[in-house]
């Protein structure tokens, strides 16, 4: 059989087998293992993050990932962005009769491999199979917690005026490499997504205490979005200096031949950080230091405006503006 | 001299009017209103594709959805209010409205599927005009039998020779370096010889339009057509396109939003293509509404370059990109979502 069918929804032998040879093998959890109806899970910490997302990108496999890979970084790293350790993931599957097996082997396998590089562990799981044309061959979700440490305290709230803000990397990759290989363009040199779990850079963060005061991963709606929330959480404006945004040049060329702004597309493995204006240099060099973080860069100063402004090339300034609806359906 | 070249010595504020989208966005992302506060004031012309989209050509497009077409067309076009519907409505509702980049997709639908009916919706200037002719040349080709193309095609010279007829008041005008790249500074030799105006075809760079002022600035009276994106612009412009545009296309009166009809300032398929050309294969007729555009909205005073979005008093207001009232404020290159964007 290299196909799924309904019956492997229909809670029997069909789906024990599907469980069985494509997640526990691929998992290889011991708390899954025991096939419970709910995992026991020893904690030693008085401070809990809990996070959930579903993932419905399309294409399911593009240039640097797939929904697996991007269904334990998206959570792990709504995690990591609190200042929590991430440890334990719960997986739910969505799949649409017909699904290629092989596929879902590949996506649980992409998932089995992030998870090891972040060292968190699959501890629930679920799996419906739907009829064919009610789903669009597979959506996945998955919820996550970890613990905070003593004394972290991570928030979008806490940005103040004079702070400066970093960005961990080259802005916009995910979205334009989904976007691309949905629309079949191709560049040279060829673009990946950015798709990666944030915990080296975080650990690096941590010895830096309190004067990291936001983090943020800007996924959907991107890294105009996160200083928009920051702004508005915090209570602070923020202006931004477009010559020192980091971007591919692949990246910046299809946004201007498309019409769109590299600020408002989707990351998958980048960090903004509003860090104390004292620190912000050794902080930089450090996220430099990481693998996902050799092109971070200051990107902007925390004020107390209240708005959110572009300084451009020219000296002169500009309204950066939140984004508005839909920019590229279906990007994570 | 013309009725436009008013000489002001270089102290005074000049107006300069941009009529591309692109170069619209340009402005507004480098603020260079702010930069050239109190030397010169840039106003936007009519220089949106979508935006000049009349509601009845909407409201067309919305019945060949409704009668079971496949629609076909760029992203920006869906969001345009008709008179009671828009294309994004009737997606919601289930009628069949795919977004493409390129019309040879919409002929590559077709082909993967021949029950369906396939009407690409061509909107743009003489920059999109070549390629949907080589698409409907490649139809004809391959025999292709359910693919139609419904042009909604302008064209520049016309709408500019009626916007300086009315009257409006300008030194100098930034041409569009795409449109230009296709026809050639030609066919707006005109604006220099009938109505006096110093015109610059510029590039899209914020240096590209830097430039493109100061050359204005510096012949202000010395009207005449000069060419800043000499990179890519030549006086007679792209042959192969052009010819492309003449063998499929032929000038026609079109509707446009804010000024009505123009006398040749559209593009028509010619009759020996007509088998692809949906208003004559599928002549359908909308049901006519009554115009229930908001009387407050200013887009016909804006795309006229009499008004900027800021002194709309729906901008910002009741009319936002989200819940837009004007199609100036739905398409991206529309003034009032650019200035909605960046600020002014």
């Amino acid at each position: 059989m290299d196909i799924v069918l309904s019956a492997h929804g229909g809670g029997g032998k069909l789906t024990e087998e599907l469980i069985q040879e494509v997640f526990l093998n691929e998992f290889d959890s011991d708390i899954l293992n025991e096939m419970e109806d709910s995992a026991v899970l020893d904690i030693d910490f008085n401070k809990l993050a809990f996070t959930t997302d579903s993932y419905t990108v399309k294409p399911l496999f593009f240039p640097g990932g797939d929904i697996g890979r991007l269904a334990v970084c998206g959570t792990i790293n709504d995690l990591l962005t609190r200042g929590a350790v991430p440890l334990f993931l719960s997986a739910s599957f969505i799949i649409e009769e017909g699904f290629r097996l092989y596929d879902l082997k590949r996506i649980a396998s992409s998932m089995a491999r992030t998870c090891r590089e972040a060292g968190v562990k699959i501890v629930a799981g679920d799996t419906k199979v739907v009829a064919r044309g009610d789903a669009d061959g597979i959506f996945i979700n998955t919820s996550g917690a970890g613990y905070v440490p003593f004394g972290v305290n991570i928030s979008v709230k806490n940005a103040k005026p004079g702070d400066k803000v970093i960005i961990s990397g080259t802005i916009g990759d995910h979205g334009m490499a989904v976007l691309s290989s949905r629309e079949d363009f191709t560049f040279d040199p060829p673009l990946e997504s950015d798709c990666a779990p944030l915990v080296d850079i975080v650990n690096t963060l941590r010895s830096f205490g309190e004067s990291v005061r936001v983090l943020r991963d800007p996924t959907r709606a991107g890294v105009a979005e996160v200083l928009y929330n920051i702004s508005r959480a915090s209570g602070v404006g923020i202006e931004i200096y477009e010559e020192k945004l980091p971007v591919k040049p692949q990246v910046a060329s299809a946004c201007n031949m498309l019409g769109l702004d590299f600020l408002q597309l989707a990351n998958e493995g980048k960090l903004v950080a509003v860090v104390e204006s004292s620190a912000a240099a050794k902080i930089l060099e450090a996220i430099k230091k990481c693998k996902n973080g050799r092109e971070a860069a200051i990107i902007g100063t925390v004020n107390d405006s209240g708005q959110i402004t572009a300084r451009t090339a020219l000296g002169t300034s500009r309204i950066l503006s939140r984004p508005v609806g839909e920019l590229v359906p279906r990007i994570c | 001299m013309g009725t436009n070249q008013v000489l002001r010595s270089v102290n005074t504020e000049l107006k300069i009017m941009e009529v591309c989208g692109t170069h619209s966005e340009v402005v507004s992302k480098y603020a260079l209103r702010q930069f050239y506060t109190g030397r010169v004031k840039l106003v936007s012309g009519p220089g949106c594709p979508v935006c000049v989209i009349a509601s009845e050509d909407i409201d067309l497009i919305i019945e060949y959805a409704r009668c079971g077409f496949t629609i076909v067309t760029f992203g920006d076009l869906i969001r345009i209010p008709g008179t009671v519907s828009s294309l994004a409505v009737e997606l919601a509702r289930g009628k069949s409205i795919k977004v493409v980049y390129s019309p040879l997709d919409a002929l590559a639908m077709a082909k993967d599927n021949p029950s369906n009916q396939v009407i690409f919706v061509a909107v743009g200037f003489e920059t999109t005009a070549p390629l949907v002719a080589l698409t409907i040349m490649k139809a004809k080709k391959e025999g292709i039998k359910n693919f139609s193309v419904l042009s909604l095609h302008r064209t520049m010279p016309q709408i500019l020779r009626t916007l300086f007829q009315t009257g409006v008041n300008l030194d100098g005008l930034i041409l569009p370096g795409h449109v230009c790249t296709i026809t050639g500074s030609k066919p707006f030799e005109f604006l220099a010889r009938d109505f006096g105006i110093t015109a610059v075809i510029s590039g899209f760079a914020p240096e590209d339009i830097m430039e493109s002022i100061e050359i204005i600035r510096e012949n202000l009276h010395r009207p005449s057509i000069y060419i800043q994106y000499k990179r890519a612009v030549s006086t007679s412009g792209n042959m192969v396109a052009q010819e492309a545009i003449k063998k499929v296309f032929k000038p026609c009166d079109a509707l446009w939003r804010a000024f009505g009809l123009i006398k040749d300032s559209g593009l028509a398929i010619k009759e020996a293509w007509s088998f692809f050309d949906a208003r004559k294969r599928w002549p359908i007729k909308p049901i006519h509404h009554k115009q229930a555009l908001n009387k407050k909205c200013s887009c016909e005073d804006i795309m006229k370059g009499i008004l900027t979005p800021l002194e709309c008093p729906l901008f910002r207001t009741f009319c936002r990109p989200e819940s837009p009232i004007g199609p100036c404020m739905v398409s991206s290159e529309g003034s009032c979502a650019i200035y909605y964007k960046y600020g002014g």
